[in-house]
């Protein structure tokens, strides 16, 4: 009892002290080596914001505000958004938007690539975010196989298992990756458009988003991509009953009726 | 109808060929002529409806043949292996044997991708054969005494063929079957009582288990098919030995058999759908893809794709598993039936025991107990008629359902909505398809007394001494045994509406 009531030394409680000083400042220095900068704005090219901005204010200013900051009911916040989110919203047509629906719909897009990038350069400005691919970190990858197999656990789910699209909850849909390029792609991993989760580089390395993006450039529909005939829509057996009833049967139906004719 | 070269006296060949010679041969060793000459001579009716059977037989030689080909190279086992095969997207993977074996003989045996597609189309159109039969059997009556077996028989195969197909494509072991074997695991462990126990016994253990695959693999190719096998057998037995069924119609009646005898014209025909059939499947093997187990990959339960769906003929029980409420009915407030085992188990068995039990039901319904060897035409029965458009609207609508999230990717609709539409259609489509398909049966009745009444329009227009013009008809004229004439009667047979050919040239 007396024990622990006695007070530890004037030196010991220095010397847990100065230890506890020295343990925090490496943990809080090795944190700042480790965490990668917050992408912080960076106005590189003023002349490129403001042709965004002007854009911005023609195309934009409606849905989502004067200072980007999103309407309610119209459009989000581009506060953060990035770059790349820009560059897949507005390269594959979805925005602007033709209408307010439960998803915007890919469309022939409205602004030229230096448009796109001028619109990307102001949203960038603004508070940051990801950054759109180069043509070089988006190329497929080497190992697709490997990209088969976490498009399967990552993508399938709602992409179906290859890439022709599904439908979701509230009449959203994940669409069809058939007609979208290895940086929309990409870019819609880095910033998750619509009900799309964002797969930061933590969750799926670089790496392992171009394997993906060589395995959804093998399985797309055309030339040899289905060792077994036509594809039929790549949508498995749902398809595949209706041609064994609107062409199979439908055939069989009709010899019997050849034959049945010649007595 | 006589065959060419066939008299009263048999077959008479005026040159020694090949082979009367054989036929000399065997006749002397084994004394079968008159055995063959009455099975030979037997006559069969004549009707391309009558043809459809064959479509599923044929169908199910085709399955045998590629299915032989395919266990030559097929490993039933769920060890697991990496793929080392020459199909890059997945090479690298592990999978188990039985995926990676068919892979190899999809991707590495020359012509194995091939019979595989054949045999995977020829089971769907077999299905799809088996039904069309049915309903004609349905449709036109044929189910009734002195045939019920035969119907019998007939819905035993058809919920056998699903289980077999069901089988065959879940043991490929393969991402999309692996996800139909977690829907059978989730079906079996929702009986009450029962379930758990009948699961560990399907697959000795928690899904998916190690064995699962082996056990499809001797059901799918033994069990099933041997039962298969001979319940056809036993059901072409039935239909040779009680004679095929006819359509009314002079001189076809209850008392006769009009038709072409076995040979040459018969076995002529049914050897033309053999090799139709053949090639109709061979083409489409050849020309469409189906289930690519190299786009789906191994199976891995952490996996799953949007859109999985079953072979067409299981969409009606996804479809039902779909389409039912979602609630857990407590029974004795302590012991919960989850509604898997209502949509899942329940139902299915409940429209299957419904199907079995038709002609039994019928009789009730007609009191009908006189034998039957003519046909119906569909129209003639108009009850009967509504009730099979009814039961084939509700299963349709069920199938459709199953489907309905593809429908919903590709026509772009939402789904909760098309889920609730389809609710609605279960309840309202079947009544509303039997009432109108009620009416338009009886209104055909009533055109074709209106025919008889009225006779056959023979495109001849008069006009008249007041000057107003009348199409000319031709009556029909009944004729009793001994050659008086009596009003027509409807006799089952076709009311031809419009003239036979040469009597319109006779008169024009």
């Amino acid at each position: 009892m007396a024990e622990r009531h006695r007070r530890p030394s004037l030196r010991r409680r220095l010397r847990h002290a100065v230890s506890l000083a020295v343990a925090l400042c490496l943990l809080g220095g090795v944190h700042a080596l480790l965490v990668p900068t917050a992408p912080v704005a960076q106005a590189d090219d003023p002349a490129l914001v403001r042709e965004g901005r002007a854009l911005y204010d023609g195309s934009c200013i409606t849905c989502h505000g004067t200072n980007l900051q999103g309407v309610p009911d119209r459009g989000p916040s581009l506060v953060g958004a990035g770059e790349a989110a820009v560059y897949f919203q507005v390269s594959t047509g979805r925005m602007p938007l033709a209408e307010q629906g439960a998803q915007a719909q890919r469309k022939p897009p409205r602004f030229t690539p230096s448009q796109i990038d001028a619109l990307g350069a102001l949203v960038q400005a603004t508070g940051g975010g990801p950054v759109t691919p180069s043509a070089e970190e988006a190329r497929p990858g080497e190992d697709i196989s490997r990209g088969g197999h976490l498009f399967r656990l990552n993508c399938a789910q709602c992409h179906n298992f290859t890439g022709r699209g599904g439908a979701l909850s509230d009449g959203k849909v994940a669409p069809s990756l058939e007609p979208a390029t290895p940086d929309q792609v990409y870019s819609a991993m880095l910033t998750g458009p619509g009900n799309m989760p964002v797969f930061a580089d933590s969750q799926l390395s670089p790496e392992e988003k171009r394997n993906i993006i060589a395995y959804i450039e093998t399985v797309k529909d055309t030339d040899g991509a289905s060792p077994g005939g036509h594809s039929l829509g790549g949508f498995g057996p749902v398809p595949e009953g209706l041609v064994a009833f609107a062409i199979g049967l439908a055939a069989l139906v009709g010899l019997s009726l050849w034959i049945g004719s010649r007595q | 109808m006589s065959g060419d070269g066939v008299t009263g006296r048999g077959y008479r060949p005026h040159r020694r060929t090949p082979t009367a010679a054989v036929a000399r041969g065997v006749e002397r060793r084994f004394q079968i002529a008159g055995l063959f000459r009455h099975q030979v001579n037997k006559v069969f009716p004549w009707h391309f409806s009558f043809l459809w059977g064959e479509i599923a037989l044929y169908s199910f030689v085709v399955l045998v043949g590629s299915g032989v080909f395919l266990t030559l190279f097929y490993v039933p086992s769920m060890d697991e292996l990496v793929y080392q095969g020459s199909y890059v997207p997945t090479s690298g993977l592990e999978g188990s044997r039985a995926w990676i074996s068919t892979m190899q003989l999809s991707i590495d045996v020359r012509g194995g991708l091939f019979v595989r597609q054949l045999h995977h189309w020829s089971a769907l159109v077999f299905l799809a054969a088996v039904m069309l039969h049915m309903g004609r059997i349905f449709f036109t009556g044929a189910y009734r005494a002195p045939r019920e077996i035969n119907w019998f028989l007939g819905v035993a195969m058809l919920v056998l063929a699903i289980f077999e197909g069901y089988l065959g494509y879940s043991m490929i072991d393969d991402l999309l079957s692996g996800t139909g074997v977690r829907i059978f695991s989730g079906i079996l462990l929702s009986v009450p009582v029962i379930g758990t126990w009948l699961h560990w016994l399907v697959f000795s253990g928690e899904y998916p288990g190690e064995i699962v695959v082996e056990r499809f693999f001797i059901a799918h190719v033994l069990l099933i098919p041997a039962i298969l096998a001979g319940l056809i057998v036993l059901h072409l037995a039935v239909v040779w030995y009680q004679k095929h069924t006819q359509f009314a119609g002079p001189p076809a009646g209850e008392g006769n058999v009009v038709g072409n005898r076995t040979l040459p014209v018969f076995s002529l025909h049914s050897v033309s759908m053999l090799l139709g059939v053949t090639g109709v499947l061979g083409l489409l093997a050849g020309v469409a893809q189906i289930n690519p187990i190299f786009h789906y990959g191994p199976y891995n339960p952490t996996q799953v794709s949007n859109g999985s769906q079953p072979d067409w003929y299981a969409l009606w029980l996804i479809g039902s598993l779909k389409l039912f409420p979602r609630v857990d009915i407590a029974v004795f407030g302590r012991y919960t039936v989850p509604a898997g085992f209502w949509a899942g188990v329940a139902i299915p068995l409940v429209l299957i025991l419904l199907l079995l039990a038709w002609p039994l039901v019928d009789r009730l319904r007609t009191r009908d107990r006189e034998l039957h060897n003519l046909l119906d035409r569909p129209r003639d029965d108009a009850a009967r008629t509504a009730i099979g458009v009814m039961a084939l609207t509700f299963w349709g609508v069920l199938t459709v359902a199953g489907a309905d999230d593809i429908a919903a990717t590709v026509f772009q609709i939402p789904l909760e909505g098309l889920r609730w539409a389809e609710r609605g259609a279960l309840l309202i489509l079947p009544p509303l398809a039997y009432v109108i398909t009620r009416r338009v049966c009886l209104r055909l009745q009533r055109s074709d007394r209106d025919a008889l009444a009225g006779g056959v329009a023979t495109g001849i227009v008069e006009e008249t001494t007041e000057g107003t013009y009348r199409s000319v008809q031709q009556p029909f004229v009944g004729v009793d045994p001994e050659g008086g004439e009596h009003p027509p009667r409807y006799d089952g047979a076709r009311i031809p509406k419009v003239p036979a050919r040469e009597h319109a040239e006779g008169s024009s």
